[in-house]
């Protein structure tokens, strides 16, 4: 390995690993709750959420200008293929659940409030066959997220522990430089 | 990968048993935010199936207050309540509302004379764009001091086991109030003679920063006749939608918005305690009630009047039922949009022609 991420792209990502960890957990206790809770959850939920969505951009942004270490030559096709999809389905997720998230409270005609008082615009009109369809997608793509985030966090470990390509301090590593763990 | 000699493969075996354990954890810590290994909680889900009973919800329609008509009009506010809370909405001035006469029940077909509580939903909007609304009732308290009475209230009211009822109420000895209040109060013929009010206790955020704990009311300023049940009854199942229709078709009718402070020896945590007559009340505004519309084309059916929607100036108390309320209602609104096709727009259509 000759090099890691940026410090900035391991930054936002350690950052925005937990914060999306914490979106789920955060979503299905939520929505499977009468507590008095339900409403700091659900307030933390929007708020963090478009959080995420902006984080996302950046991200993006940082991704774009500095691309990603090559992988190790020794991995095999199979694992290089998994390895190159990826990104696409965490960067869709990223960007697409918040604003799936926005845009079904738009279409049930929810004020959209941020920390107590921030309104964001609707994006859509009020509509019950786009709240259905939004609805049943944040639900199913967040259990794919959480699914896809297992397995990336397994494949990570199994960088670190069974393989010890250098493939997870590319993004582990906490120098600040952009040379390479070994 | 080396997993040639013993040693080594016995540190990659334990390696993958160590993934295995973290996502392993994962999954369960997952599984529990879920509720799925806590078969017990009281989630929406189990609160709203209490609510439909054996005989399942009425597809398409909310899954509480069932029955109603929409209503649009003004809100008049006194600019008063900006001592109490900051929120535009109070600042004197007219805003726009939609609303929803409504009946506690859960079946959409149910005869007036046969549902006992009656309420409003309510919507105003400030011209800053910041929203607030209410749902609210005609009983002077809650039948029940929690949430999770309110769902023994909804099993024991559908067992078909005898001794369900006497032994919730054993259990919940603040149901007799409620009992008392409907087997003695007066019923009326008309929505615009009805009383609608919040029970719970929300907290008002004046300019300055300071909290002032509050329920509220809106009392009807239209002559209030008593009537008897069977008198309703002798009215026909649908009269008061019929009613307030004729009604507003002929005038306005409005309600006087009251503030109730509590004082610091009230608990606020309890909707089935009334405060004591005599605490300190602000008339806010004016309801005004201007044009009618049935549910199915009007604005109001794909509002949920959550009560936690709330400006910026107010807030939930320490009363448990805001919560629970949001949680519940959030559940049967993304249920009943989603029923749209069950929602009997057609049947509903031809019944109003042939009259
Ligand atoms: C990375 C971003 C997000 C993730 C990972 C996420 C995840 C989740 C999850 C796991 C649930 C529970 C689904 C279920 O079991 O029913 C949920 C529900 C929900 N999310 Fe998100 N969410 C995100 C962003 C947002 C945003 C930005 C908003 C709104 C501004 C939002 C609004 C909601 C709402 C209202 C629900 C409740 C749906 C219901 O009523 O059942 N989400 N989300
Ligand atoms: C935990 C206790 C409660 C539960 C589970 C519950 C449940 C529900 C549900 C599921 C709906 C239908 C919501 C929708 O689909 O839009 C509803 C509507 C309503 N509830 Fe409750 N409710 C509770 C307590 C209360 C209280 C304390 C009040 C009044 C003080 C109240 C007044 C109303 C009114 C007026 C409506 C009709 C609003 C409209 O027209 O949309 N409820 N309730």
């Amino acid at each position: 390995m000759t090099r890691s991420f940026t410090a900035w792209q391991r930054l936002l990502h350690w950052a925005m690993a937990i914060a999306i960890l914490g979106m789920l957990f955060i979503g299905v206790g939520m929505v499977s709750t009468i507590a008095p809770s339900y409403l700091p959850l659900i307030a933390t939920h929007r708020t963090l959420g478009i959080v995420i969505l902006v984080l996302a951009v950046v991200r993006l942004g940082l991704r774009w200008r500095y691309g990603a270490p090559p992988l190790p030559v020794s991995m095999p096709i199979p694992m290089r293929l998994a390895a190159h999809l990826s990104p696409y389905a965490f960067y869709a997720l990223m960007l697409g659940m918040p604003l799936i998230g926005w845009a079904m409270m738009s279409a049930a005609a929810y004020p959209i409030v941020l920390l107590g008082h921030i309104r964001l615009p609707p994006i859509l009109p009020q509509s019950d066959a786009l709240h259905t369809l939004l609805w049943k997608a944040h639900v199913y793509l967040a259990f794919a997220f959480f699914a896809l985030v297992v397995m990336h966090v397994a494949a990570a470990l199994y960088h670190a522990l069974v393989r010890r390509d250098g493939v997870f301090e590319t993004m582990a590593s906490v120098r600040a430089d952009r040379a390479a763990a070994e | 990968m080396s997993s040639g000699t013993p040693p080594a493969r016995a540190r990659t075996l334990g390696s993958f048993a160590a993934i295995l354990v973290v996502a392993g954890a994962g999954v369960g810590a997952f599984a529990y935010a879920a509720g799925w290994l806590t078969p017990d909680r009281l989630t929406p889900a189990r609160m709203l199936a209490a609510l439909d009973g054996p005989k399942g919800p009425a597809l398409g329609h909310r899954r509480n207050h069932a029955k109603g008509i929409c209503f649009t009009g003004i809100f008049a506010a006194s600019g008063e309540g900006r001592e109490i809370t900051r929120a535009s909405v109070l600042a004197s001035g007219q805003y726009p509302v939609v609303g929803r006469f409504n009946l506690g029940t859960t079946e959409p077909d149910s005869p007036d004379a046969t549902v006992r509580v009656r309420g409003m939903g309510l919507q105003i909007t400030a011209p800053d764009g910041a929203v607030w609304r209410m749902a609210m009732i005609d009983p002077p308290f809650f039948p029940v001091a929690t949430p999770r009475a309110f769902y023994d209230l909804q099993v024991a009211s559908h067992s078909t086991e005898r001794g369900a009822m006497p032994a919730f109420i054993a259990q919940h000895p603040e149901f007799r109030a409620f009992a008392e209040w409907a087997g003695s109060a007066p019923w009326t013929g008309s929505y615009a003679e009805t009383g609608f009010n919040s029970l719970d206790s929300f907290v008002f955020t004046d300019t300055q920063g300071y909290d002032h704990p509050v329920r509220w009311s809106l009392l009807p300023d239209a002559t209030v006749t008593a009537l008897t049940q069977a008198q309703l009854a002798a009215m026909g199942p649908d009269h008061l939608e019929q009613e307030i229709r004729a009604r507003v078709a002929a005038a306005p009718q409005s309600w006087r918005m009251v503030v109730t402070l509590a004082d610091p020896i009230d608990q606020t945590a309890d909707p089935s305690k009334a405060w004591p007559e005599d605490r300190r009340r602000m008339e806010v505004g004016t309801l005004i009630v201007q044009r009618i519309e049935a549910e199915r084309d009007g604005p109001c059916r794909d509002i949920n009047f959550d009560p936690t929607v709330l400006p910026d100036g107010m807030s939930v108390s320490d009363d448990p039922f805001p919560a629970a309320r949001s949680a519940a209602y959030a559940r049967s609104y993304n249920l009943r949009a989603a029923e749209v096709r069950d929602y009997p727009y057609q049947r509903a259509a031809a019944t109003e022609a042939s009259r």
